[in-house]
């Protein structure tokens, strides 16, 4: 199943690999601003014109999130959430943890998973506890 | 060569000689104190061996007092003998180092501070400027005043040795139980598939809670673990920075995917941390170590019950 781009033409520069219902997006080495900010509006469209009901964000490959990147990923699951898909936080190393935990910047609202094998499992239990026909709750 | 150069060089070399023999007048009189010391060892180590420095160290017997004094006073003499007195790290000291460094530290356990020691190094001198007056032909001549100010200037010496020593035998001390501590505060414990325990002991300060951070992230990774008990029953007392503490933990744990249960939070401290008016907010807590477990083994759905009666394997 392929999805069109939202903006043909425009260049992602982060890819967002779409399995089943679910988004999957593997962020790697420096993010800067720019592809941050497009890849927030990027998720936005792809979970407002497909069915998917998830959104795993894979950070192992990620060595720094400063405050810029983490309220991107808090905006990310806000913005999901609204259109009624799940976001999944997965991959993040202990030295990232550490940072974020003493920046006072917990990602309240993000549901966090150990790697993506977890993430997808999360997932998995959270379509099957809900309702069919209904949007996946979110804590 | 011009006169008034001559007579320039002349000059310099009177005064040089000057400073030359003034000089020599210092080495020669510590090695007059040197020869003292080597000639009267046996003496002075006795008197030594009833002062309380060497009395209450070597309580074996007198005479290990009296060898300890020996050691001591062959190494002033040795240091004498080089003509500098106030030399600290001379060499000379080396040989009585031990001597010193079990003084120092048998004196520091029975809760001296440095200053005490220092001034029962300082009775020392006191001994032996007496053997000195009582040598000396003529006590308030030149020759005995000079000697006994170079006496002083080496027990000045000794007494800043002893008090070094002192110091550095403590921070030894100091280093290797933080060092310790800092082991014994952060072992991760596999309580289960996939739930990890850290059982914390003592007081949590901003270096040992960054350890038990640390450690408990790498096990969770290590170990795939969902469920992350924080057990405080061995913590005395929680402040707000204890507080502040184990939020950043249980925060950078549910980052890592793990959800945290605090658990041992004994009613005392139940009732401080109302008092504080510290917020756990969504810090899930559970009584004991025994309670998170169950909570963590219920939560993945896992149920421990006992077997049948009459059914055993064994």
């Amino acid at each position: 199943m392929t999805f069109p781009t939202p903006f043909p033409g425009s260049l992602a520069a982060v890819p967002v690999l779409v399995l089943g219902d679910t988004l999957l997006v593997s962020l790697q080495g420096e993010l800067h601003d720019g592809v941050a900010e497009q890849l927030q509006q990027d998720i936005a469209h792809r979970v407002a014109h497909s069915e998917a009901t998830g959104v795993v964000i894979d950070v192992s490959g990620v060595d720094i999130v400063d405050s810029f990147l983490g309220r991107v990923i808090a905006e990310i699951a806000a913005n999901a959430r609204l259109l009624a898909a799940r976001t999944v936080l997965c991959g993040m190393g202990p030295a990232v943890a550490i940072t974020l935990a003493e920046l006072g910047l917990t990602l309240p609202g993000v549901v966090t998973a150990l790697d993506v094998d977890r993430a997808f499992e999360l997932l998995r239990q959270d379509a099957s506890t809900a309702a069919p026909g209904e949007a996946a709750g979110c804590t | 060569m011009t006169e008034w150069c001559r007579s320039w060089r002349d000059g310099l070399f009177q005064w040089e000689m000057m400073r030359v023999s003034e000089q020599a007048t210092a080495e020669s009189v510590a090695r007059e104190l040197g020869a003292f010391l080597e000639r009267r060892r046996e003496q002075i180590a006795q008197r030594w061996a009833d002062a309380p420095l060497f009395r209450t160290v070597f309580t074996v017997s007198r005479d290990e007092a009296v060898e300890a004094g020996k050691a001591v006073v062959d190494a002033l003499a040795d240091v004498a003998s080089t003509g500098r007195l106030e030399n600290v790290a001379a060499p000379g000291f080396d040989s009585a180092r031990e001597q010193l460094g079990r003084m120092a530290a048998s004196r520091a356990r029975s809760g001296y501070s440095p200053a005490q020691i220092a001034d029962e190094a300082a009775d020392l001198r006191t001994a032996t400027a007496d053997l000195l007056h009582g040598e000396a032909q003529d006590p308030s001549g030149d020759e005995t005043r000079d000697v006994l100010l170079a006496l002083t200037v080496l027990m000045g010496t000794l007494r800043l040795v002893i008090m070094e020593t002192t110091i550095g035998a403590g921070e030894e001390l100091i280093a290797r139980q933080r060092q310790q501590l800092l082991e014994v505060a952060t072992p991760v414990i596999s309580l289960w598939e996939g739930i990890v325990a850290v059982p914390m002991i003592g007081t949590l300060d901003s270096a040992r809670s960054q350890m038990v951070m640390e450690s408990l992230l790498e096990a969770i990774v290590e170990q795939r673990a969902r469920y992350a008990i924080l057990d405080i029953t061995g913590v005395p007392t929680v402040d707000s920075l204890v507080a502040q503490h184990l939020m950043k933990t249980v925060a950078a744990a549910r980052l890592m995917g793990a959800e945290c249960v605090v658990s041992g939070i004994r009613p005392a401290i139940a009732q401080t941390i109302v008092h504080l008016g510290i917020d756990l907010g969504s810090v899930v807590t559970r009584g004991s170590l025994a309670d998170a477990l169950a909570y963590a083994l219920t939560r993945q759905g896992i149920e421990v019950s006992r077997r049948a009666a009459g059914v055993n394997p064994r």
